[in-house]
């Protein structure tokens, strides 16, 4: 019943998103366009973060080979500017899945802070091809793609682009939840809250993190892909470090955890960043400020919100439940 | 779960309140003709934010002097921050166009930058003038996707060419070379290896250093000692390191630097030990004409700081729209008419006369400078100037070779020309 309740409020949430956005004027659209394409990579970051107990600082690299492999298919070979999109997006995933079935027998070796220092080495190294490797990905300069794909539907028009991210958006959302609740999902949980007692249960761990990895490997790729479309150019300063921090920190922000929270954390992050910076030179004062007030004071994300009021009853003695606050992660089953 | 769909709640009419803060700041382009809309994007913050300011400075200093009119139009000047990111430029771009409905946009400030807002321009139909991306195809190889761009400052290897000339002219015959490994590293040293070596010079290494370099302890021994000189192209902090730590180091070899290693963005900051090193740009502070005595005063009351070439870039900028809408009769007359009218233009610069050859970058005096230690323009302390001690006047972006020549080959990179002569 509860789980009918939240997928119901987050499907009117997109629904809304879907009727309000398009009438907003342009810029706003192209906004909304840009913060989806992010909260794909953000929920892909959720999986690893939220649900394995995984911080991954490299979840740019292969964002970053989706969008150059569009790229380069698209100036060099012509491929992917009509119906074989398509493929395109297919390839996308596959080489994100790829580069992460490799650099997942690295950094699974690790857990926690080295983890995150391993996932940040190597999606440098991703970060230090695209610089250095000229005749490939033209180095510093990097590559316009050009013109955008026209299969039945004109992705030059702003609004049809929208609804196309729109579209995988929503299906990557709806494909992470379904996975998240599946009994895999369920022992991803089981993992990040202690992974000896569920090898002790006879579960292969480490395979699970591995799955676990390759997959939100395939939906950075996939971010990638209509990135590059959706930005039009792409550079090593798409694939560099900050890209990572952004989407770890969007998923910080939204609440690690609940996938939503990914996505509020990109609509959240781009609202801040690309259209305060419009209106006022003080937005990064907003921005820090927002993400200190959320570290301090809302450790489970804004998706905790809900917790923290809970816990706030019980204090006052109100509230019919005892206990404390559980990390948000498990709180909403 | 009611708590759940609070938040959902309450996230609603947030969203619908940035919502309509969108919608209230959409274009409220119905006023008189006669405005000219003009956006400017530059990094406000970040890294660069000190470039970026000055990149504003210079624009608006001369929006400040003509009572904010360009050409007779009044100016609505709209300046937005790409946090020197190119991605974030191509939004900036886009909200520019598509919500304040600009004439034209202007700026950006690395290659990358450039390259990435060109398509936007072609996309849109609007006119982007690149006041400082340098890179050398946007007017080169990539021009024809371009037809609403145009270039009012300079492509990089432009001045090193006739840098290539003067260090053979001077008598070196051997030069070991040290440049920031990135597109703009490979062009301009490029540009000079191609002229110093077709007048008989040799390049006999070359050295790549990251970008953003900050001990070159590791690069500084490998320098062969048979060098005559050494050329470098440094950039923002890596311009102060290099010299400090070569003259340590007891390396007493003249240095010849590309535009970026000695202009006065970093001049300021240098010590003693940059004296006598020689470079090569399109503009310098220390220029002695009446018109540079009077913008380095005014800028420099007004700022407290000396100008740079960025600064001067988007001053001359400035006038050339100025000139260039006097011209079409106080209107904007749209890009393809704007362009033309640009392309026609004799400006008296504050950098000296420019006009622009065919491919749309302009051809201007290149002044071979030397760092002198002096007072200036009356100023009562000496300080470190850029000299001109030599001016090439009027070059192009393909030098003496001719378009066509030029065009045949392929652009800079790391390997081209190749190093025929390194061992």
């Amino acid at each position: 019943m509860r789980d009918t309740i939240k997928i119901l409020s987050v499907v009117l949430l997109l629904v809304a998103l879907l009727l309000v956005v398009p009438r907003s004027g342009s810029f706003v659209v192209l906004l909304a366009t840009r913060a989806m394409c992010f909260a794909i990579l953000a929920m892909s970051v959720d999986l690893l973060l939220g649900f394995t107990g995984l911080p991954s600082l490299g979840q740019a690299a292969y964002f970053g080979v989706g969008a150059y492999l569009t790229a380069i298919l698209a100036t060099r070979y012509h491929i992917g500017l009509g119906w074989d999109f398509w493929l395109v997006v297919a390839a996308g995933m596959l080489v994100g899945a790829a580069l992460a079935a490799l650099f997942g027998l690295f950094a699974l070796r690790a857990t926690g802070v080295y983890f995150l220092m391993i996932t940040l080495a190597l999606g440098q190294c991703v970060w230090g091809l695209a610089y250095r490797w000229n005749s490939l990905t033209g180095g510093d300069n990097g590559i316009n793609v050009g013109s955008r794909p026209n299969f039945g539907l004109d992705l030059t028009d702003e609004t049809t682009l929208f609804f196309l991210v729109f579209g995988f958006f929503a299906t990557s959302l709806a494909a992470l939840y379904v996975l998240a609740r599946s009994p895999f999902g369920r022992s991803l949980e089981g993992i990040r809250e202690r992974e000896l007692r569920m090898q002790i249960l006879g579960y292969n761990t480490w395979l699970h993190k591995y799955l676990a990895f390759v997959i939100a490997g395939a939906f950075g790729g996939l971010s990638g892909v209509l990135w590059a479309h959706i930005n039009g150019h792409v550079s090593p300063e798409t694939v560099v470090l900050t890209t990572s921090v952004d989407a770890l920190l969007m998923v910080v922000l939204g609440g690690a955890g609940t996938l939503v929270g990914g996505a509020i954390g990109a609509g959240i992050v781009f609202a801040l960043r690309e259209y305060l910076s419009t209106l006022v030179p003080w937005w990064q004062y907003v921005l820090g400020g927002v993400y200190v007030l959320t570290i301090l004071y809302l450790p489970t994300g804004l998706m905790g919100i809900p917790a923290q009021i809970r816990q706030f009853r019980v204090a006052d003695g109100k509230g019919g439940r005892s206990g404390k606050v559980k990390p948000l992660a498990s709180a909403p089953s | 779960m009611t708590e759940m769909k609070r938040v959902m709640q309450r996230t609603g009419p947030l969203l619908g309140g940035t919502l309509a803060a969108a919608l209230s700041l959409g274009p409220s382009a119905t006023a008189g003709a006669e405005e000219l809309r003009i956006g400017f994007i530059a990094p406000t913050t970040g890294i660069f934010a000190q470039i970026g300011k000055d990149m504003v400075d210079g624009f608006q200093l001369y929006l400040d002097q003509h009572g904010n009119k360009l050409g007779g139009a009044e100016v609505k000047f709209i300046v937005e921050d790409e946090q020197g990111k190119p991605d974030t430029a191509v939004t900036k771009a886009k909200k520019l166009i598509l919500q304040d409905k600009v004439h034209m946009f202007i700026g950006g400030l690395l290659a990358s930058s450039g390259y990435a807002m060109a398509p936007v321009s072609t996309a849109e139909k609007t006119l982007y003038i690149a006041s400082v991306p340098a890179a050398d195809d946007l007017t080169q190889r990539q021009l024809s996707k371009y037809p609403y761009f145009i270039r009012t400052t300079w492509s990089s290897s432009q001045p090193h060419h006739p840098l290539g000339q003067w260090a053979c002219d001077q008598g070196y015959k051997k030069v070991a070379a040290i440049a920031a490994d990135y597109a703009f590293g490979y062009e301009v040293l490029g540009g000079f290896q191609k002229a110093f070596e077709d007048c008989g010079g040799k390049i006999i290494q070359k050295i790549w250093p990251p970008l953003g370099t900050k001990d070159f302890g590791p690069y500084i021994p490998t320098i062969k000692s048979d060098a005559d000189a050494i050329f470098t192209l440094m950039v923002g902090p890596m311009s102060l390191q290099f010299p400090k730590q070569l003259r340590a180091a007891g390396i007493k070899k003249p240095i010849i630097g590309g535009g970026t290693s000695y202009d006065e963005f970093v001049l300021p900051f240098m010590g003693d030990e940059v004296i006598g090193d020689v470079s090569a740009l399109m503009y310098s502070a220390a220029l002695e004409t009446p018109k540079n005595e009077a913008f380095v005063k005014t800028y420099r009351a007004k700022y407290g700081k000396v100008p740079s070439y960025y600064s001067e870039a988007n001053y001359t900028t400035a006038q050339m729209i100025d000139e260039a809408i006097k011209q079409s009769g106080g209107k904007y007359p749209g890009a393809e008419q704007f362009i033309k009218t640009m392309l026609a233009l004799k400006i008296d610069a504050v950098r000296g006369p420019v006009s622009f050859d065919d491919m749309r970058n302009p051809i201007e005096n290149i002044y071979i400078k030397k760092v002198e230690k002096k007072k200036m323009f009356g100023y009562d302390k000496p300080e470190l100037w850029n000299t001109v001690i030599k001016t090439y006047p009027n070059v192009s972006q393909f030098w003496t070779y001719g378009k066509e020549k030029f065009l045949a080959q392929p652009v800079y990179s790391r390997d081209f020309p190749p190093c025929k002569y390194c061992e």
